[in-house]
């Protein structure tokens, strides 16, 4: 009860701290600045010049809507106000005037008009295919967003981004952070002034690539790829969201692109190489029972918590603590977390995760929950499954 | 006198409301697929082997053609381009290949959707040979390499310079199954 | 005047075996009201949950299906039905026909309605959930992804199809057939020009949709690929066949409330209505122009440069005729007589915030910019602008108007007019900050969301609790008039009112003309 008042009283606060900023120019600044942040209420400008030429049309068609309303609005008031009976109007009893139809059919046509032309423009702008510098294929899927970079060599790096946020703040067990809700494990980089194409595909339902401020918002449809184009011209941070009603956590698989000088952007380029790599060498390696355990523990609460609960408890998934699965044959459970389970929302994460997180996030499950099996699955182990081996 | 104007009203509108039904799926469906195959929307075109008719080189013009694959919900296997990008002439006959391995432990059928990026290129884009026009069958374990053969028109509009297909690949298993069920009842 | 020998029979077998367009008006109104309340408590629910960040009621399965049957039910339930009932009510009253058309149709494609909905509310009960998919249900999430709860609403919507099909082929044979001599179509009351030409779009748009419904059930159990790209179909030829059905259908469920409007505000300003015919030619225009602008729902989807701006001409087109209305409606006000009573005020309000819901609408019609506004909360302020402010207001507006001709009785000024300023200012404090938030990025559906959007959304829900429980009142009032309303009997009931319904004795006797009246 005392958060909601103190958020009640914030909302009267904010603008009059916007207020004082404004005059005082110093010490009010910082905090006003994050009240902008809270008060955002129109659309962001951008990182693109497509996002700012679409802010501007914004701007053109929002301000005439309000002159338009001046002017309606007003005569309404006025006749409301002006002829009343109370205040002895009598009614005239004319009906008619074709010089007045007419004239108010040919204005809203011509300020219409008006529109048109600078949103044609604005349009063919953001229909330009011409040459891009970088192709980035997104995959949206239930509920996460797959990114994979497009190598001419055919060395294409690609991974999954799905939401950080802990499901301890979804359920507000603890403090929600800054960026709850817009918060990803693995953001997209791009590099700055380079013009970007995004295949934009489905997985499974429809989903929509929207980040606000590169401008884009894209359906990704399952069987059809999509193109859309940004080309950010500052660096930054910048957040979205899936736009397209996709199922369950629909509400719950944000879009993080960091925006990075090409020197930047090339270093993780190369790191995320050498992260393949490494994997490659991960997975002729032998692990023992607690690295694997630990290792586990990490994939299973960012992929499988969700559904199965801290405790292995189950909910929207079946209890893992002393199933049948997790206690009996391991090749079986692998197999279950591989390929999923038809007919039910276990999904197949052996496209999702590398062979050493499943390896991991098996051992984790027949380790904890009670279940002590004491026994592993190994990377390889893995490899030779998904190979069918 | 009444009723029976009454009832040619109705007889009218029952005629009407029955017609648009109809309309949905004798009109509307057909159209938007010719639609889709005219303006090579959705990757629905060439879904037919093209007829090559006489092909002139054009070898002044230089066309990069970009192979992209993507693996639909619960479909397992591996499958990518064995090439990521060849340029090609228009008019020219070229022939690329993907790979796709059944990792899984069952036979599966598979089907490949195509896409075009940027969509008005499909129209352009004829396949003489191709791996999706029907389904694809793969045993537990096997694999294969995927032909694609195809002339890309000299009549491409001369700003497309880069032309992206991707192949979607479903399972359809399950839907091969019961179709094959029907005709052999 | 049309006295006749016998009144209703008695009992529930009234109401069931009923052929009266009165009983069956009645019907469809208190059905409607009661769809408006469920439909309104799975607002509640989602506004609850949206009261603050994080999850506190409900889990996001359950919230989808809210938003999904809050959707289906106040489209299909809420407001089709009631604008149906009021047809039935006063058409025949407002033409000078003894009822109408197709009596025992009539009956019929009421009593199917009660089914369709129970049908469609026992989804929530059954395993998997109703429906979640949202109103617009978009393959595939409606077909190989849906709940198996999909199948009874398949069928529910064919029920209400079904069921706005036949009221509308007999409002329309009524029209046509039953006018009182010298009821030339250009003398006909706007409400019924309005209603002539939404049973027009009903019944060509109608089935389309349970075309698309029977698609989805043929992908789903018949093993057909339309809407499958796996089997050479295509997930956006549903989106196009939806949207060719659904763009009518929101002009469906507007144009009575025009005419409702056209209606009200000329008896409270005791002027004539200005532009009776560019109104009529108005509303035509608008249905044309429906079938033609239905890809504006679907611009981030991918359509080809050439169709996104045959589209967006289209759409912005429609503000031509749109404000033709409402420069009207001011204009007849003006140089009036007005008072202000509870429908006038109604009116009023619907014809400031359908204008504000309007000019949101041309923003969105915009193509470039929609790719920002496209799904968010913007969209939702929008349709609630004119589905709210619009549909809604016009209903109870007609309620209050016609309520003393219906019963005999009066209501409640008082509460009437605390009815409407409660509405009124919790109508524009739900919606007005949605705005806002659909601009600075919140998506629609969602049933948590960021920090940022935490304010705005308190407000909002602050606002639709209040909305909510105004309405309570409003049922008050409804009742307390039927029960012990001040009995009145002038057959005008209004100063200003004008046409053949007022012409009647009040209460309106149980049949009106028997005899058709000569209408000069």
């Amino acid at each position: 009860m005392f958060l909601k008042a103190k958020r009640l009283s914030k909302l009267t606060l904010g603008p009059v701290l916007l207020f004082l900023s404004l005059i005082s120019n110093g010490a009010w600044a910082a905090e006003a600045e994050s009240w902008r942040h809270r008060f955002q209420f129109n659309l962001p400008i951008g990182a693109t010049d497509v996002g700012a030429q679409i802010y501007g049309l914004h701007m053109l068609v929002f301000w005439i809507c309000v002159g338009v309303s001046v002017v309606v609005f007003g005569a309404m008031f006025y006749t409301v106000f002006a002829f009343r009976k109370s205040r002895g109007a009598v009614a005239s009893q004319f009906h008619e005037s074709t010089t007045l139809e007419i004239a108010w059919t040919i204005v809203p046509f011509v300020i219409l008009i008006g529109l048109a032309f600078p949103a044609t423009k604005t349009l063919l702008e953001i229909y330009d295919n011409k040459s891009a510098d970088l192709d980035v294929m997104i995959t949206g899927y239930q509920w996460k967003w797959k990114y994979e970079y497009i190598d001419p060599q055919g060395n294409n790096v690609s991974f999954f981004s799905s939401l950080r946020t802990p499901q301890s703040e979804i359920y507000n067990e603890e403090a929600k952070g800054q960026d709850y809700l817009l918060e990803v494990d693995e953001p997209l980089y791009l590099p700055v002034n380079k013009k970007v194409r995004f295949l934009v595909t489905g997985n499974d339902v429809i989903h929509s690539w929207w980040v606000p401020e590169l401008a884009v918002k894209r359906d990704a449809i399952p069987g059809f790829v999509n193109e859309a184009h940004t080309k950010a011209i500052k660096t930054g941070i910048f957040r979205g969201q899936c736009a397209e009603l996709c199922g369950r956590d629909h509400g719950f698989m944000p879009i993080v692109v960091n925006v990075v000088s090409q020197d930047e952007y090339d270093a993780w380029l190369g790191k995320k190489k050498a992260e393949a790599t490494e994997l490659k060498a991960l997975m002729e390696k032998e692990f023992t029972l607690p690295e694997l355990v630990e290792r586990g523990k990490g994939v299973y609460e960012r992929t499988c918590v969700a559904c199965h609960g801290v405790n292995g408890e189950g909910g929207i998934g079946k209890p893992l603590a002393k199933s049948a699965i997790a206690t009996g044959d391991i090749k079986t459970h692998l197999g279950i977390v591989i390929h999923g389970k038809a007919g039910t929302a276990m999904q197949a994460f052996g496209g999702q995760l590398n062979e050493v997180d499943l390896a991991a996030v098996v051992t984790y499950e027949r380790n904890a929950f009670g279940n002590n099996m004491g026994d592993s699955a190994q990377p390889v182990d893995v490899y030779k499954l998904k190979k069918g081996q | 006198m009444a009723a029976n104007n009454i009832a040619k009203t109705v007889g009218k509108l029952a005629i009407v409301a029955v017609g648009m039904f109809a309309f949905v799926f004798v009109v509307m469906v057909p159209l938007y697929n010719t639609l889709c195959d005219v303006l090579g929307l959705n990757g629905k075109y060439s879904g037919k082997q093209y007829e090559v008719v006489q092909a002139n080189v054009d070898k002044g013009r230089s066309v990069t053609v970009q192979f992209v694959a993507a693996n639909a919900e619960g479909m397992p296997w591996q499958f990518r381009p064995v090439e990521a990008s060849i340029v090609i002439h228009p008019g020219a006959v070229n022939t690329i290949e993907f790979y796709a391995k059944n990792i899984t432990g069952s036979d599966m059928v598979a089907q490949a959707v195509p896409s075009f990026v940027p969509s008005r290129s499909a129209q352009y884009f004829h396949k003489t040979e191709c791996f999706c026009f029907r389904r694809q069958p793969l045993k537990a374990g096997e694999e294969a390499t995927l032909p694609v053969q195809f002339i890309v028109d000299q009549d491409l509009p001369a700003e497309v310079t880069n032309i992206t297909l991707s192949y979607t690949l479903f399972d359809v298993t399950a839907m091969d199954k019961a179709s094959k069920g029907v005709a052999n009842r | 005047m049309g006295e006749h020998h016998h009144g209703p029979a008695k009992g529930l077998t009234r109401w069931l075996y009923t052929t009266n367009h009165k009983d069956i008006g009645t019907l469809y109104l208190w059905f409607s009201f009661a769809m408006f309340i469920l439909g309104g408590s799975f607002a509640m629910i989602i506004r609850a949950e949206l009261f603050q960040p994080g999850l506190q009621l409900v889990h996001p399965e359950f919230f989808n299906q809210m938003t999904t049957m809050h959707g289906l039910v106040m489209v299909f339930g809420a407001i089709m039905p009631a604008f149906v009932g009021l047809a039935n009510w006063m058409i025949p009253m407002m033409i000078g026909a003894p009822d109408m058309a197709l009596p025992r149709m009539n009956n019929l494609s009421f009593w199917i309605l009660p089914f369709a909905f129970a049908m469609l509310a026992s989804t929530l009960f059954m395993q998997g959930g109703a429906p979640n998919f949202g109103w617009t249900f978009y393959a595939p999430l409606s077909t190989t992804y849906a709940p198996p709860s999909v199948t009874f609403f398949i069928f529910a919507i064919h029920i209400m199809g079904a069921s706005s099909i036949m009221g509308s082929i007999n409002i329309i044979a009524t029209v046509v057939n039953l006018r009182a001599p010298g009821m030339t179509y250009m003398k006909m009351p706007l409400f019924v020009w309005t209603w002539f030409i939404t049973a027009f779009l009903l019944v060509a748009v109608m089935p389309v949709l349970a075309g698309a419904v029977t698609m989805m059930l043929m992908d789903i159990h018949f093993g057909t690929s339309f809407f499958s790209a796996a089997g050479g179909g295509d997930p956006v030829l549903f989106q196009h066949v939806f949207w060719f059905f659904g763009h009518p259908e929101v002009y469906i469920l507007i144009l009575p409330g025009f005419g409702v409007v056209s209606q009200i505000i000329p008896t409270f300003a005791r002027k004539p209505l200005f532009g009776y015919a560019s109104m009529v030619y108005a509303t035509a225009s608008i249905a044309f122009l429906s079938f033609i602008v239905w890809a504006h729902h679907m611009y981030t989807v991918g359509l080809p440069v050439a169709g996104e701006l045959f589209f967006m001409y289209a759409t912005l087109l429609i503000a031509v005729p749109t404000g033709v209305k409402v420069f009207n409606w001011i204009t007849t006000m003006f140089k009036g007589s007005m008072t202000f009573e509870t429908p006038m005020l109604f009116s009023i309000a619907f014809v400031f915030l359908f204008t504000v819901g309007g000019l949101s609408g041309v923003m969105l019609a915009m193509a470039p910019v929609d790719f920002q506004y496209q799904d968010t909360y913007f969209v939702v302020a929008h349709f609630h602008y004119t589905m709210v402010a619009g549909a809604i207001f016009s209903l109870t507006a007609a309620t209050y108007y016609w309520l003393p001709k219906w019963t005999g009785r009066m209501y409640s000024e008082t509460m009437g007019k605390t009815h409407f300023w409660l509405s009124f200012f919790a109508f524009n404090l739900t919606f007005f900050p949605q705005h806002f938030v659909g601009l600075a990025g919140m998506p629609r559906r969602i049933p948590d969301y960021a920090l940022q959007f935490a304010d705005f959304n308190m407000v909002s829900s602050i606002g639709a609790f209040f909305y909510g429980s105004s309405q309570i009142l409003f049922l008050f009032n409804v009742i307390r008039t039927i029960r012990s309303g001040r009995p009145i009997t002038d057959p005008k009931v209004w100063e200003g009112a004008q046409g053949l319904e007022w012409t009647v004795a009040t209460p309106a006797p149980y049949h009106t003309f028997t005899t058709p009246p000569e209408v000069k």
